[in-house]
């Protein structure tokens, strides 16, 4: 078991740096105009500093001085000493402006992923108990309708709505204009407010394919030869469905659980801009689009980091989880 | 995948002749009525975009306009109360002159002396005053007479002169006409008064070219005005051998020449143009004549010009017909879903967007379906250094984040100012080769089951050439999932596209596409007021993407019924 994790990171961490090698031949592809342009564009604001010395400076920062290679190693070497360089759209180190904004996704995500969590899993068992039944034909369409919703659509949809028609809810923005004045409470009731359309977005975008995901393996679980066994054994059905059933779909779910884990940090990009939550999504969009080569770098990275480290959380999830993986050794 | 062969004894007794395999997946396809929604949906998506745009009769970039009526103020006319000059020739009558006279206006006197030179003021009628100046004609020095050039001095005025001059009298009277002398010290002058300048309330303004600087005809005009008391009474001038008729009217006169035309007027307004351009004669004859008649409006070639009187200023407004954009037209016969914010047709926009939007997810997801069966193909098959090397790839492309990493090359392009067909072409590639890992792995784990089969076995049994047995044998038994893969691939390209577009990091103006046309929303009052802009191009990719997911479900069912029992 050891063995395997041991050799699961050690494959992951070598796939990290090939991914950061790719990420920053990528970055380097941008011809080097773009630079001299974002140099010049710096020089014209006031009392800034002069084009050679901002060329200089970006010049050095990309480490378009050197080669690919040669420059990759400089910047990895930083990196692992945790400078990811100055930003340069919010003008402050990567890592500063990202340890400040990257609660606000966690807490978005972190709501979103537990809300999805208590409806898709009992609608996905439901659908599997009842399949094929008007139940599980209304969640079928349900959950692809959510699938296919375009996130950027169904937000604006609901801004419309809750916050144009009706005006129950706010447009935008984490706080509201006057939080700074207000008591304890109402900045907590304010924060709310503010986050209620984000999370049911973020919810209703991504419930249907946990949705499916449970059901899928319960009708699995629900096909096996020891279910048949309960069933003949004379056990009454919710039994079956609770402690035999419904246990051995937990087994995936716990797995996808797990992998989930690491994307909680990654920021929903799309709903956190629009409806301008200062997560790192919006922060990495604005970096992003404003050419900020060091964040960019930075969120790219991180977003990789979290994906690699999602696959292995679920390989050890699985492994911890079923006794049989365990057992068995595990392969690859 | 070859249940065909596992059916039930029963069922082949049953049909004389048992359906094939593909028949059998159409078969479970059409029962599906999710999946046939999903189709129909796919099908009405490719009429209304592929023969949308053909049969629509406005064009993908068609800006519709049309012309309001505004009114427009055209010109400011403001009736004058101070005096105003007119000189002889230019430089005649400065400043210095003018505020000397002024002085001389308040202490009612009759001769003013500036800059050494003396002046005389006349007035010929109210609100007219002619100032003139000695022009010396001859001289008297020790008893002898002596004229100036361009004059003769004859044997009477000689005479006069002289006996003026030793009487030392201000004036003498000679053949009708008034002399006026001058002593200098030792010479007296004979001088007559020459006009320099004339003073009034009323302006003379040139209306025809040849009126332009005719002091002659200005004096001529002022002297006639003084003398008109009511309105319609009229005096003949002459300028240049012509002989022209004033016509007094209100507080002012129109000079006209032979024909009638308008050669001058004598008003005590000033006009000006609002837009800063010079007005034609023609115009201010017209506004003139109105003023003066305190007329509402008057019509010139056609236009219809009002005035608009505010105290001592007249507006002048003419309707005038302007070309605007038709932005955010609201729903009509016409534009059955309105205009958008650069005045197109929606309904066209979202007819080419479709054929934008179908046409990058399926030449997306083919580049996709190619690449990973080409890599997952090659890994599967070939098994061992080529696997655990080519999956590393698809282990190192599957960690690239794909939106981030598109926006940055989106914002790139725009940064570069590469030409929107250009970016087309480079998001489609950009797109397929971050998406293609997933197609890659299925391809490869299907193979790798399917190569322990026995089939396989007995097609190397049987002497297959490898070729054979990979096209023949190993990709048609991989086709279903690949579909299904596809099928609900051309979905998520969509989507992603759309989220792209919706950034306005995707498909660029001039091209239409379902992304693009909602990323008007970005401006919250579009998004308040004109729901006819966004809503529909979101329910349509809304519904695409719908329709491809109940395809690809559908297509899953029917491959693979042992989920179906």
């Amino acid at each position: 078991m050891r063995r395997y994790v041991i050799r699961r990171i050690i494959v992951s961490i070598l796939i990290l740096l090939l991914v950061a090698l790719l990420i920053y031949t990528i970055l380097r592809c941008i011809p080097s105009s773009y630079v001299e342009n974002m140099a010049r564009e710096r020089a014209t604001q006031p009392g800034s500093k002069s084009y050679a010395e901002w060329l200089a400076q970006l010049n050095a920062v990309y480490g378009l001085d050197s080669g690919i290679i040669e420059g990759f190693f400089r910047w990895l070497g930083a990196a692992l000493r945790g400078d990811f360089g100055d930003s340069w759209y919010y003008n402050v180190p990567v890592a500063e402006k990202f340890t400040e904004v990257i609660w606000y996704s966690f807490v978005l995500a972190a709501l979103g992923f537990i809300l999805v969590l208590l409806i898709a899993v009992p609608l996905g068992v439901t659908a599997a108990r009842h399949q094929y039944s008007w139940r599980d034909n209304v969640l079928t369409v349900l959950a692809l309708i959510g699938i296919s919703l375009p996130a950027f659509f169904f937000a604006t949809l609901l801004k419309w709505l809750f916050a144009v028609k009706l005006q129950w809810l706010p447009l935008f923005g984490a706080v509201g204009r006057y939080y700074q004045q207000l008591s304890g409470w109402q900045q907590f009731w304010d924060l709310a407010a503010h986050f209620v359309l984000p999370v049911a977005t973020l919810v209703i975008v991504s419930v249907g394919g946990l949705m499916r995901f449970t059901r899928v393996n319960m009708l699995e679980v629900l096909d096996s030869d020891y279910i048949r066994a309960a069933r003949a054994k004379g056990l009454p059905e919710s039994r079956v469905i609770s402690r035999h059933a419904f246990r051995n779909t937990l087994l995936p779910l716990v797995t996808i659980a797990g992998a989930s884990l690491p994307t909680l940090f990654a920021g929903a990009l799309i709903i956190e801009t629009l409806f301008q939550i200062p997560g790192i999504g919006w922060t990495a969009y604005q970096a992003m689009v404003a050419g900020d080569i060091p964040f960019s770098m930075f969120y790219l990275l991180f977003i990789a980091v979290l994906t690699l480290l999602g696959a292995l959380l679920a390989d050890i999830c699985y492994a911890l989880a079923d006794p049989r993986v365990r057992v068995g050794g595990g392969e690859g | 995948m070859n249940d065909s062969d596992q059916r039930q004894p029963s069922a082949i007794l049953r049909r004389a002749a048992p359906l094939a395999p593909s028949m059998l997946v159409c078969r479970r396809f059409i029962r599906n009525r999710l999946a046939i929604a999903g189709a129909l949906i796919i099908a009405a998506m490719l009429l209304f975009s592929f023969a949308g745009g053909w049969i629509s009769p406005y064009g993908e970039a068609e800006v519709f306009t049309e012309y309001v009526e505004q009114t427009k103020d055209i010109a400011m006319l403001s009736v004058k109360h101070e005096l105003r000059f007119s000189e002889a020739e230019a430089g005649a009558f400065g400043a210095a002159q003018r505020a000397a006279f002024m002085a001389a206006l308040r202490d009612q006197a009759a001769q003013f002396s500036a800059g050494g030179y003396d002046y005389f003021i006349e007035q010929p009628g109210e609100g007219v005053y002619l100032i003139s100046g000695l022009s010396r004609l001859a001289s008297y020095q020790r008893g002898m007479v002596k004229a100036e050039s361009g004059f003769s001095a004859d044997a009477g005025f000689s005479a006069a002169f002289s006996a003026a001059a030793r009487q030392r009298l201000p004036v003498f009277n000679i053949d009708g006409e008034q002399y006026r002398l001058l002593y200098r010290q030792r010479v007296i002058y004979a001088c007559r008064l020459q006009p320099l300048a004339v003073a009034s309330y009323q302006h003379f303004e040139p209306l025809a070219a040849k009126a332009e600087g005719d002091f002659p005809l200005l004096l001529q005009a002022q002297l006639a005005l003084a003398k008109l008391r009511d309105a319609g009474d009229s005096a003949v001038l002459y300028a240049e051998g012509a002989e022209l008729r004033l016509v007094r009217d209100g507080a002012g006169a129109m000079i006209y020449d032979g024909q009638g035309q308008a050669y001058a007027a004598l008003i005590p307004y000033s006009i000006s143009a609002l837009d800063g351009t010079r007005l034609g004669g023609e115009f201010k004859t017209a506004a003139y004549q109105a003023a003066l008649r305190d007329q509402r409006s008057f019509s010139l070639a056609g236009v219809e010009y009002r005035l608009l009187r505010e105290g001592d200023n007249w507006r002048i407004q003419s309707e005038q017909s302007i070309q605007v954009v038709r932005d955010y037209d609201a729903p009509s016969g016409e534009h059955w879903l309105g205009t958008d914010g650069q005045g197109m047709d929606i309904l066209t926009r979202l007819m080419y967007g479709g054929r934008v939007s179908l046409s990058i997810g399926l030449a997306v997801v083919l580049l996709e379906a190619l690449l990973g069966m080409l890599i997952g193909g090659l890994a599967g098959y070939f098994g061992r250094w080529a696997d655990g090397l080519l999956m590393r790839i698809v282990d190192v492309f599957n960690c690239l984040p794909v939106l981030p990493l598109i926006i940055i090359i989106g914002a790139l392009m725009d940064g570069m100012r590469v030409p929107p067909a250009t970016r087309l072409l480079y998001l489609m590639l950009v797109l397929a080769l971050l998406g293609w890992p997933p197609v890659a792995r299925l391809v490869r784990g299907q193979i790798l089951s399917l190569r322990e089969q026995e089939f396989m076995l007995a097609a190397e049994a049987a002497g297959l050439s490898s070729r054979r047995r990979i096209f023949r044998h190993l990709l048609p038994n991989v086709a279903p999932q690949l579909i299904v893969v596809c099928t609900m691939g051309l979905g998520e390209v969509i989507l992603t596209e759309s989220v792209l577009s919706f950034l306005g990091l995707g498909v660029k103006f001039p091209f239409a596409s379902w992304g693009n046309i909602i990323n008007s929303v970005t401006n919250l009052y579009v998004m308040t007021n004109y729901w006819f802009v966004w809503m529909p191009a979101g329910l349509l990719i809304l519904l695409t993407v719908l329709g491809f997911n109940f395809i690809g479900d559908g297509l899953r069912d029917a491959f693979d019924p042992r989920g179906r029992r």
